[in-house]
């Protein structure tokens, strides 16, 4: 079942759409899902399916055309390293074989233990600090081996990162709901969306108009 | 607004721009309080904009005020959609943006809104950029909470909210009308044109699709008016530019210049050159969507119409860079690869022609082409050209005919057996420059 914080925060962020368009929120349910399940299940989709009309094929069928929505079991860090044609230019190639060693899979397996996925993706927009990844879509930027392991020894201590090698800015913990704090402080308070309505002849919105 | 040597990357000179209070305080939604608050009519925005000449920059470089005045008359509600999907690869100017100077980025949104008479805009940014997705929820939050955005503003009627829409990694959803069929919650699918979105839109809506870049200049236009802004680059193409240098650069990062530079000042100058120190082989000038253009071009001036004129397109001013060791069959291999990856399969030539092509492309970098496979490579191209549903689709044929046109005889070698691209792959030296370089430009 998703947890009553992931409805919750779902039912939060269907009042960005007009009420008969809860289909707008799919992407974000379903990556509550795969929060809450650890992949898209077909259970997952049946029920994203039924919190906003629509059908489970529909949901299913989502979820397996974007990639960063999984229809698979993944690893508990997803990293996805950049070595699109940029990245490649300045090597990343080589360091996509050095991790590959480190984790003793190829790029698109998953550790036998159940702890890293390692993707081989295009183009993360991070070019200009290339090598890069991400890591449950934490930036990690301007790697060498040194950093890699750094990387790998923490989540394997279970501790992440928490901070961009590049920037050394502290990132908070991968939380894919309730952008940016995941207190729910950032939704409280919101007044009532009245604008989203459908209709073709509400009046021009703007004073000294129409 | 204040004395900074940048229109756009100001967060360069203004540390903690992304906080509203430094902004505020450097000037930041003063033109929208004083549009708002004088009900200024939405079409003296629109006119400004269009006065001065904006184009669009997520790569088509249409105006942008013409643009906005596509929608019908009387027919509401219209949406405001910002395509934050930044997926070209060696793009990475609308994050810089949206990170460093987020407020003039929602500033500009606002003034399009009011310009286009609409109370809701949404953002669409790719599922990749969750971090950048973070920082723009909490600069919309504290708008909100400064009352910049949100119901009844500044004491009027008028209402704006926005909305940050996470992606989920589809790069067509750049398309803008596949955009609004991931916004609605369908496959990230282009939709059939006409009707345009300006007249049916997100919801079946008259909608406007912005890019980041191209909403962040309209507030220093607002402020300091069309004149100024036209003083600025070209004259068909005004106004400053974000260029993004990567691949074989010395110094690679965003750069903000007028448009109309050289490649030159940009690549040599700034960029410091190729980081192995060989002359420039290849320029692509926007990722892998535009024909590559060879080391000659260097004294061309980076404005859509001049780059046009030398064979490509300056698209989204994603600047790839390699050198004169680089391969460009595997290169051309790396980009058909993408475009096979990322072909939405909507289409039959789109679909099977990439994954055609990057299969040819895989033997002939790999030593094992056969004699006419060059030649293939162009025919699969030749029989996908006009026949995509969608720009993408059209885009994919680039790197399979310019690549051959301008560098035959470095794939005619690959066949032969005689290529660098087998070595390539797997020997590319690790060229580092762990130093964030362009913080200090």
């Amino acid at each position: 079942m998703l947890s009553e914080q992931s409805k919750q925060t779902l039912a939060e962020l269907l009042t960005h759409y007009p009420p008969d368009r809860k289909a707008s929120g799919v992407l974000f349910a379903l990556y509550l899902a795969q929060r809450d399940y650890g992949y898209v299940t077909l259970q997952a989709a049946r029920e994203v399916a039924s919190l906003l009309d629509m059908d489970p094929t529909e949901v299913m069928g989502v979820a397996g055309f974007y990639s960063l929505l999984h229809t698979e079991p993944v690893g508990k860090y997803v990293i996805d390293y950049c070595n699109d044609l940029p990245c490649a230019l300045r090597g990343s190639g080589a360091m996509l074989k050095k991790i590959e060693e480190k984790l003793g899979i190829k790029a698109g397996e998953t550790t036998p233990d159940g702890l890293f996925t390692l993707n081989d993706v295009m183009c993360i927009g991070a070019c200009h600090r290339a090598p890069c990844m991400q890591v449950n879509l934490e930036f990690q930027e301007f790697l060498t081996e040194e950093k890699l392991d750094q990387i790998l020894d923490m989540l394997r201590a279970g501790e992440e990162p928490g901070f961009n090698m590049a920037t050394e800015k502290v990132v908070e913990p991968w939380a894919p709901i309730g952008w940016p704090e995941d207190d729910g402080s950032s939704v409280e308070g919101e007044a009532e969306v009245t604008t989203a309505k459908d209709g073709a002849d509400e009046t021009p919105p703007i004073p000294g108009v129409g | 607004m204040s004395e900074s040597k940048y229109i756009l990357l100001r967060e360069r000179d203004i540390p903690g721009l992304d906080k509203i209070d430094v902004y505020t305080d450097n000037g930041g939604y003063r033109v929208w309080q004083d549009t708002v608050a004088n009900a200024v009519p939405p079409q003296q925005i629109l006119d400004t904009v269009k006065a001065a000449g904006l184009r669009g920059r997520g790569g088509a470089g249409f105006p942008t005020g013409v643009k906005w005045s596509f929608l019908p008359k009387g027919v509401y509600p219209r949406y405001m959609v910002v395509n934050a999907d930044e997926s070209e690869p060696g793009t990475f100017k609308d994050r810089e943006l949206m990170e460093g100077n987020p407020h003039q980025f929602l500033e500009g949104v606002a003034l399009g809104s009011y310009a286009i008479e609409c109370n809701v805009a949404y953002i669409y940014i790719r599922g990749e950029y969750l971090s950048t997705a973070r920082i723009l929820q909490r600069a919309i939050d504290e708008a909100k909470a400064k009352g910049f955005l949100g119901q009844n503003l500044f004491g009027t009627k008028y209402s704006l909210e926005m909305y940050v829409h996470l992606g989920a990694g589809a790069y067509i959803c750049g398309e803008e009308t596949a955009l609004l069929n991931s916004l609605e919650g369908l496959l990230g699918q282009p939709r059939l044109k006409p009707p345009f979105p300006a007249a049916v839109g997100l919801y079946g809506k008259p909608t406007i699709i912005n890019n980041v870049e191209t909403l962040a200049n309209v507030p220093p236009i607002i402020e300091h008016g069309a004149a100024w802004y036209k003083s600025i680059g070209t004259e068909k193409s005004p106004g400053p530019k974000l260029f993004c240098l990567s691949g074989n650069i010395k110094r690679p990062g965003n750069y903000e210049l007028p448009l109309g530079t050289p490649f030159r000042v940009l690549i040599e100058e700034l960029g410091g050159g190729t980081l192995d120190g060989t002359p420039i082989k290849a320029i692509l000038p926007a990722g892998a969507s535009a024909p590559i253009l060879p080391g000659s071009v260097l004294d061309v001036p980076m404005d859509y119409e001049s780059v046009a004129a030398a064979g490509s397109q300056l698209g989204s001013a994603s600047m790839i860079i390699m050198g004169q060791n680089d391969s460009i069959p595997w290169a051309a291999y790396k980009m058909v690869s993408f475009f096979k990856h990322e072909s939405c399969g909507k289409c039959t030539p789109c679909r099977e022609g990439t994954y055609w092509a990057k299969s040819v492309l895989d033997r002939i970098i790999h030593g094992q082409g056969m004699p006419d496979d060059v030649g293939l490579v162009e025919t699969i191209a030749n029989q996908m050209v006009g026949k995509c549903f969608c720009p993408l689709g059209e885009f994919s044929t680039s790197p399979m005919l310019f690549t051959i046109k301008h560098f035959r005889e470095e794939f005619e070698a690959e066949v032969k057996g005689r290529g660098i691209a087998r070595n390539w792959r797997s020997a590319v030296p690790q060229r580092l420059e762990p130093i964030l370089l362009e913080k200090e430009l």
